[in-house]
């Protein structure tokens, strides 16, 4: 890296100039601080309040009775819906993502209308809200796919047509796949193009270079890129509202069409439909710290390999 | 586009430019193909989105939908006098559903219908179909209201559907949000950018992707429970959930956005232009003010905008924590109803085909038109951005 | 990466394969209020016959209704009466109406926060608040504090009912505060010194329950389990189950009757519910 000394300026500058330099930083770095102190008092009020109401029987038990009873209830069934959608979704959204970053970055000339318009619609998928997301689910997979798979495959009686986990996860693939597509991008640019040169030159064709040569290079990359999507997708709420998320069921999903329960929305009812706040009060804080560090963990792990994968990638250069 | 590779350019173009023959390797050149399709699902995806969002919205849109509670009603003895397309127009039934129907289902459909229409009250409002466009957004003098208002009353024997305090509501809690994200989140891009030495950067940059990794649900329990009581105890307005709340809540989750677009942005300025400030004397806060910022304006353009899609669209803190009261009011204390949070929280108990189930659909696409533009917006800012700092550099 | 492809394909076709419909148990479907109720009459039933299976959902009674009418769930539960629209959709596809059976009373409290002095409104009076025609607590007898109306969403089964037994057909007040849930709705009322809601009878600990007299010269009643069973007590609902006729036979049949039983209903009070008058109880 080529970083510009500063040049010592103290010199040519006044008493007033250095003042108000001195003044505008001290402000600007507060509000950074500022952020920071945000974040450390959101993740400090949750562990402090959330640590004692969690237990090995809170996180392994099945609610039976009453969710909102801290001696008895439990949150498994909310840790295995979040977990297999996310799992469900990854399924789907990994393959095209990473498909369409090898072409974009493989293939595509950047200056042709096609990868323009690809680009485009990746940047706005990434904007569209999460509500309307759930109202595509439904419209879309629910209302459409589902129903037509019905009226082909049970005559009409439903089973597709209905909110569940597979919709509530193609719902999620569908708003994840941005997130998907830029880091696997970033991944395959980070892969020297000699590589591919010395490849090519070795007499292989180009589809063999990418996958014997470029794809497993951006291996540690495509997987941050996966991680990333999971870690958002597992603490998303308004998009599986109406695609598949249910308020309470005694049992675990066994079926791709059955509903399921889920952390985010747990939280969601157990902060507004409580008979007793105060005593539901630490059961809710230890639902969100374990939400927080299954979203956490898989954010920290992605960090950690990308800036791995960068210091990799600027030893290559 | 911050870490200085340079790339030899020819070079990959010629690399994305090879394509195998179709005779040569008919493979390859269907796999070629195929990984083109695979990619257009990106833009596949934009449009159904558009266009399943809107296709429940269709009925209202072109005025098919008629919300009256009192439709007409035809006794059920003169059933057996109407054509069988007229009676199965009115009882609403497909062919399929209507041929296999017998006698007497018939004429039990059709006393719904008249036990139905006994419940109607008198109301003069009872004839009125509310899901035309003038109900939808202007005031209108409703029985039991001192003057013509904007309510959205959706439950209701006559369903009030006026989307304008929605739209108010969102507008309240969005302002709020960038009152309060955009000046931390733009000082805090200068600070780390411009001013902050190269290590700090590696420190704050994984932190705010960390904030960015809270889910929303997780900030809107934080709103209820924790910052809605704080700031009454400092202001002491009379409504505990309100805009403010909502818009505190809103701008924690849209620091992460315009922080990291600004800081791109400032970061993509060439660093000649600093170089040249500080060689001229200046400070090196006179440089990022006076130099950096102006350069890299249209970025931070682009994050605000961004921000303002996000906020506007978030839903799970603005349920949790904006009170949901649907006043027409622009006074941030008192509570607010997104459209966000209205589709979130209504779409469950709704009757599926219904017109109250539409309204919600055309809610949800407006938003869609509205964060599509603006996300639009910010990318042909950002590109001219872009553009005019490699043209000049 | 070909063949992980098709391996993926494989896996997602047996999760297909798998994802049939199964038989043998009764599916439980509907309102969010009746859904822990439910739940606990299904644990205690499958518990005496071993032989039945029952899966509880909740999700909201108009979602129960969706699925009443295409028949994907065997029982509805509801917090309402079925509506005009839906009740016409079960007729198009079972050719009946659904039966209708009362399953539990609940009585619905005005809370108010402790501090506040008024303990006891008439119907009128709540109508006027809840409605916005009434502002102040002075005119109802209290300290002069502006009232802060708390209300449900408008999805819910309580909303509803609220409305078409205090409000007779009125709109609630626009700036009544909606809460997502009873819950949050206590929580607020009870840091609110102006403020007044309205939800079950079994919640709320630290707000006041409020007496309430059906006019003037009537006496306020207390939101006790006699007065709603005698009917004293002027707020209160049935909650209900819907079945297909054509289902109601074997072992859902006996379910149903089991649920209104003496036996059945002595749940219903333990979750803080009001057990049918006798009249209406199965034997």
């Amino acid at each position: 890296m080529s970083k510009p000394a500063a040049p010592n300026t103290t010199d040519f500058q006044s008493k007033e100039f250095r003042f108000s330099s001195f003044f505008f930083t001290g402000l600007t770095g507060l509000a950074t601080y500022l952020i920071l102190a945000l974040l450390a008092v959101i993740l400090v009020n949750v562990v402090i309040h959330g640590w004692p109401g969690l237990s090995w029987r809170f996180v392994s038990t099945i609610p039976k009775k009453d969710v909102f009873d801290p001696a008895t209830t439990g949150i498994l069934p909310m840790i295995v819906g979040t977990t297999i959608r996310v799992i469900v979704m990854t399924i789907f959204v990994l393959p095209v993502g990473v498909i369409t970053a090898v072409y974009l970055t493989e293939y595509a000339r950047n200056t042709s209308r096609v990868t323009r318009i690809i680009r485009t619609a990746v940047n706005n998928l990434a904007g569209v809200p999460s509500v309307v997301f759930g109202l595509f689910g439904l419209g879309f997979f629910i209302n459409f796919v589902g129903h037509n798979l019905d009226l082909l495959l049970n005559n009409g009686e439903k089973a597709w047509g209905q909110p569940s986990l597979i919709w509530a996860s193609l719902t999620l693939a569908v708003m994840t796949l941005p997130v998907v597509i830029v880091a696997t991008e970033e991944a395959l640019k980070s892969v020297p193009q000699g590589l591919r040169e010395a490849s090519l030159a070795l007499g292989a064709t180009k589809l063999k270079t990418i996958i014997k040569i470029v794809l497993p290079q951006a291996l540690p990359g495509i997987l941050t890129g996966g991680i990333l999507a999971v870690s958002r997708a597992a603490g998303e709420v308004a998009p599986i509202l109406f695609t598949g998320v249910a308020y309470y069921m005694s049992n675990l999903p066994t079926h791709l069409t059955d509903q399921f329960m889920d952390l985010g929305y747990h939280v969601f009812v157990l902060s507004t439909q409580s008979p007793n706040i105060d005593q539901t009060q630490p059961i809710l804080y230890a639902t969100v710290l374990v939400l927080l560090i299954l979203t956490f963990a898989l954010n920290i792990v992605a960090i950690f390999v990308r800036s791995r994968m960068r210091r990799h990638q600027r030893s290559l250069h | 586009m911050s870490e200085p590779f340079p790339k030899p350019a020819p070079v990959t173009q010629r690399w994305q430019g090879i394509q195998r023959g179709k005779n040569r390797h008919p493979f390859e050149w269907l796999v070629e193909k195929m990984i083109f399709l695979v990619s257009l699902t990106a833009i596949l995806m934009v449009f159904l989105i558009f266009a399943f969002v809107t296709r429940e919205a269709v009925p209202i849109l072109f005025g098919q939908m008629n919300s009256a509670a009192k439709q007409p009603v035809i006794p059920v003895a003169e059933m057996d006098k109407m054509p069988p397309e007229v009676l199965r127009n009115y009882l609403e039934l497909t062919r399929e559903e209507f041929a296999s129907m017998d006698h007497d289902t018939r004429q039990l459909l059709m006393q719904t219908k008249v036990d139905a229409a006994k419940d109607v009250s008198t109301d003069k409002d009872a004839s009125l179909n509310t899901t035309e466009w003038r109900y939808l957004f202007l005031p209108y003098q409703w029985t039991g209201y001192d003057r013509p208002a904007y309510i959205w009353q959706p439950v209701s024997t006559i369903k009030k559907y006026n989307i304008v305090p929605l739209i108010v509501g969102s507008i309240k809690a969005t302002v709020v949000a960038l009152l309060f994200a955009v000046p931390l989140a733009l000082a805090a891009a200068i600070y780390v950018s411009q001013l902050a030495r190269p290590k700090f950067k590696e420190v704050i940059k994984p932190a705010i992707e960390l904030l960015s990794g809270v889910p929303s649900v997780v900030v809107g329990f934080f709103a209820l429970i924790v910052i809605a009581t704080f700031l009454q105890g400092i202001f002491g307005y009379e409504s505990r959930l309100n805009a403010f709340v909502a818009g505190i809540g809103l701008g924690f989750a849209i620091i992460p956005v315009v922080f990291s677009i600004a800081e791109d942005s400032l970061t993509s300025v060439p660093r000649s232009y600093t170089q040249a400030a500080l060689a001229l004397g200046a400070s090196r806060w006179q440089a990022a003010w006076q130099v950096v910022l102006p350069a890299a304006i249209p970025g931070v353009f682009a994050a605000i905008v961004l921000g303002f899609g996000r906020a506007m669209g978030e839903t799970m803190i603005v349920l949790l924590a904006s009170g949901n009261a649907s006043i027409m009011s622009w006074d941030i204390f008192d509570s607010a109803r997104t459209i966000t949070a209205t589709i979130a929280a209504e779409m469950g108990e709704v009757v599926a085909g219904g017109d109250h189930y539409r309204i919600l659909f055309l809610i949800g696409a407006m938003l869609f038109v509205v964060t599509f533009f603006s996300n639009m917006a910010a990318e042909l800012v950002m590109e001219r951005l872009k553009r005019r700092l490699e043209g000049k550099a | 990466m070909k063949r992980i492809i098709l391996q993926l394909m494989t896996v997602g076709l047996i999760f297909g394969v798998l994802a049939g419909a199964q038989a043998g148990q009764i599916t439980v479907k509907g309102s969010d209020t009746l859904v822990i109720l439910a739940q606990k009459w299904a644990e205690t039933y499958m518990g005496l016959h071993s032989d039945v299976k029952i899966q509880v959902t909740g999700g909201g009674s108009g979602i129960g209704f969706a699925a009443l009418q295409s028949q994907t769930t065997d029982l509805c539960d509801a917090s309402r009466q079925i509506k005009a629209a839906e009740l016409q959709k079960c007729v198009i596809a079972f050719h009946k109406r659904p039966t209708e059976y009362k399953v539990a009373l609940d009585g619905l409290s005005v809370y108010v926060n402790e501090s506040n002095p008024v303990s006891e409104l008439t119907l009128d009076q709540l109508k006027g608040i809840f409605t916005g025609k009434i502002t102040n607590w002075k005119a109802v007898g209290g300290p002069d504090l502006p009232i802060t109306v708390y209300s449900r969403e408008n999805s819910s089964g309580t909303y509803e009912f609220f409305k078409g037994s205090v409000l007779q057909g009125g709109d609630f007040a626009p700036s009544a505060q909606t809460m997502p849930g009873t819950a949050a709705l206590v929580q607020a009322v009870g840091h609110d010194h102006g403020g007044i809601g309205y939800g079950g009878a079994a919640y709320g600990s630290g707000v006041k329950h409020l007496g309430v007299k059906k006019d003037d010269a009537s006496p306020a009643v207390e939101p006790t389990e006699a007065n709603v069973l005698n009917q004293s007590y002027p707020i209160w609902r049935y909650l209900y189950v819907y079945v297909n006729p054509a289902l109601d036979k074997d072992d859902i049949a006996a379910y149903l009757t089991w649920i209104r039983s003496d036996e059945g209903q002595k749940i219903v009070k333990d979750q803080g519910y009001y057990p049918l008058p006798l009249n209406l109880r199965s034997h």
